[in-house]
């Protein structure tokens, strides 16, 4: 097991006097020390308006804003002339949508979504089929929780122009399989617009040889801080699409009456970027790779193990989402037998444990399993066997709490 | 925070056992409260008969915090006059901000028993979700 508790002081002073057992990765994780004192390092010494000024000050920013997102680029396999900057994924996410949705949609033409899509990941696509006339169908799993060859076959249809899908649930935790998606995506001659926010904390991600046309992600789910974030695009789609948000340094010329674009990815970067947010988002790619993809994956794979095996010997306890600890990457979710997930949060939290309890922003996928609500927790490569062994201690007592027999 | 304060007795019995879980016939008014950020809904329905509440009963699905929270609120209110079921919905939310004197609490009977919610700001909403749907109801 790796021990980098050390880089993440947040982790050594917890709400209630212990330290802090943070199990909720899955909607942001927490900042090393790395990745703070490189964003401290760019406001010190590097910091003014990239792309605006001749001075010497406003290159060195110019310098590294572009190093920054050739390096982010890199991480996920993409050229840094197909990496847009956004703030989350979810920015990412309604740019492909009203850019690309709006403007190559049509009426009768199919969007095609998995019902255990992020709100993000879907409601903009309701949207566009709204005003564009668009249909918008969904895939479902089977009764483990995965996404069979069979409903993709049933699907993917010649109508079908858009597949949107996360790479891992934020729900299920199951790794989808990208790559029957996209084959059978382009066959008929649909886009792939692929939700990394899940998979990228995780998991090598290369778009390239996933072959997916859009891929999304967030920084600050990994160790990065929150308000950055990337969309990659297929360099032909990008340069096809009109911009979403217009404005400063997204022209290559400004008349009265008209404006032509910058290239892309500039053309969707309108006003002045995060470049602190992207210099801790490349600062957090160099420390996940100074850890190591194999070191971080058997880490976090052992806890999924340790966790499921103890979830397992709890009959209180229903985890949603089949598969293996090696199907599965992060999350966790599961319900305690006749107690609400808000009060097993409230309840764990007393013991210094944090886990996230409601829809998950994935409210058609808690209609689906027939639940309103669960619980969830998940991993990051600084939790350890005895925060596992903490959460599963203190996940005991919870129905004691409530008056009810454990 | 202390869970035994919060998940006292009276909490956790009247989350799962309330005798108001149920639909009431010939309702006057019925309203649906949902809290968005964690889906959680509640559905209240009053029988109102010559300015006072006859009867009242709550459908949804939530926490202990707020099923406990409408059941409750359901006990104080039925058979009170509707200016005083207003003046109780006032007591309570007060209550869960801290401005709320002891006399004020004894009128909240054990509704009062919600008041350490103001301690813990995450669930304030689970307890005031059937409070606000009334007072919406009721205006």
């Amino acid at each position: 097991m790796i021990d980098v508790r050390k880089d993440f002081p947040i982790l050594q002073a917890g709400e209630n006097g212990a330290p802090l057992v943070y199990l909720d990765n899955g909607a942001t994780t927490q900042k090393p020390v790395q990745v703070l004192d490189a964003i401290r390092d760019y406001y010190l010494r590097d910091n003014a308006n990239p792309h605006r000024g001749v001075y010497e000050l406003a290159q060195r920013a110019t310098d590294v804003h572009e190093d920054s997102r050739a390096r982010i680029a890199k991480f996920i396999g993409a050229d840094a002339s197909e990496l847009v900057f956004t703030q989350n994924s979810s920015e990412a996410l309604n740019l492909v949508a009203y850019s690309y949705g709006l403007n190559f949609l049509h009426a009768g033409d199919e969007i095609l979504v998995y019902v255990a899509e992020h709100h993000s990941n879907l409601v903009p696509w309701q949207r566009v089929a709204q005003q564009t006339g668009a249909v918008l169908q969904y895939l479902y799993p089977d009764e483990n929780g995965y996404l069979t060859e069979a409903e993709l076959d049933k699907k993917i249809t010649a109508r079908t122009r858009v597949v949107a899908v996360a790479q891992v649930s934020n729900v299920l935790g199951l790794i989808t399989p990208v790559k029957a998606i996209v084959e059978k995506a382009h066959r008929v001659g649909a886009v792939v617009m692929l939700d990394c926010a899940q998979s990228v904390p995780h998991m090598p991600v290369d778009v390239k040889a996933l072959d997916v046309d859009f891929a999304a992600f967030s920084g600050h789910k990994l160790y990065a801080p929150m308000g950055i974030g990337g969309l990659y695009g297929r360099k032909e789609l990008l340069k096809s699409m009109p911009p979403f948000l217009s404005g400063g340094d997204m022209i290559s010329y400004v008349h009265e009456d008209r404006a032509a674009w910058a290239e892309a990815p500039r053309k969707f970067e309108a006003g002045t970027r995060n470049v602190g947010g992207e210099v801790g988002l490349a600062a957090a790619m160099d420390y996940m790779e100074s850890i190591g993809w194999e070191a971080i994956t058997a880490h976090e794979e052992a806890l999924m193990e340790q966790t499921l095996d103890g979830l397992k010997k709890l009959p209180f306890i229903t985890v949603y989402g089949g598969g293996t600890a090696k199907e599965r990457k992060g999350v966790i979710s599961f319900n305690v037998q006749d107690v609400h997930p808000h009060d097993v949060a409230t309840i764990l939290d007393a013991e210094g444990v944090a886990v996230r309890a409601g829809h998950h922003c994935a409210q058609p996928l808690m209609e689906y399993l027939g639940i309103g609500a669960c619980a969830r927790a998940s991993f990051a490569v600084y939790n350890t066997q005895e925060d596992v062994e903490i959460f599963l201690n203190a996940l005991k007592s919870v129905r004691r709490w409530m008056g009810l027999e454990s | 925070m202390n869970l035994k304060d919060l998940y006292s007795q009276i909490i956790t019995e009247n989350s799962r056992n309330s005798a108001h879980r149920h639909e009431v016939e010939g309702a006057t008014h019925t309203l649906e409260g949902v809290n968005p950020s964690c889906g959680d809904d509640i559905i209240l329905s009053l029988r109102v008969e010559d300015g006072v509440v006859a009867d009242g009963g709550f459908t949804g699905s939530g926490c202990a915090i707020s099923q406990a929270s409408a059941s409750l609120m359901l006990d104080l209110v039925i058979g009170r006059e509707l200016d005083t079921a207003k003046h109780l919905c006032d007591i309570f939310l007060r209550m869960i901000t801290g401005e709320v004197t002891d006399e004020e609490l004894e009128e909240l009977e054990d509704a009062a028993a919600l008041q350490g919610i103001s301690k813990i700001p995450a669930r304030v909403k689970c307890a005031v979700l059937s409070w606000h749907t009334l007072e919406e109801l009721l205006d």
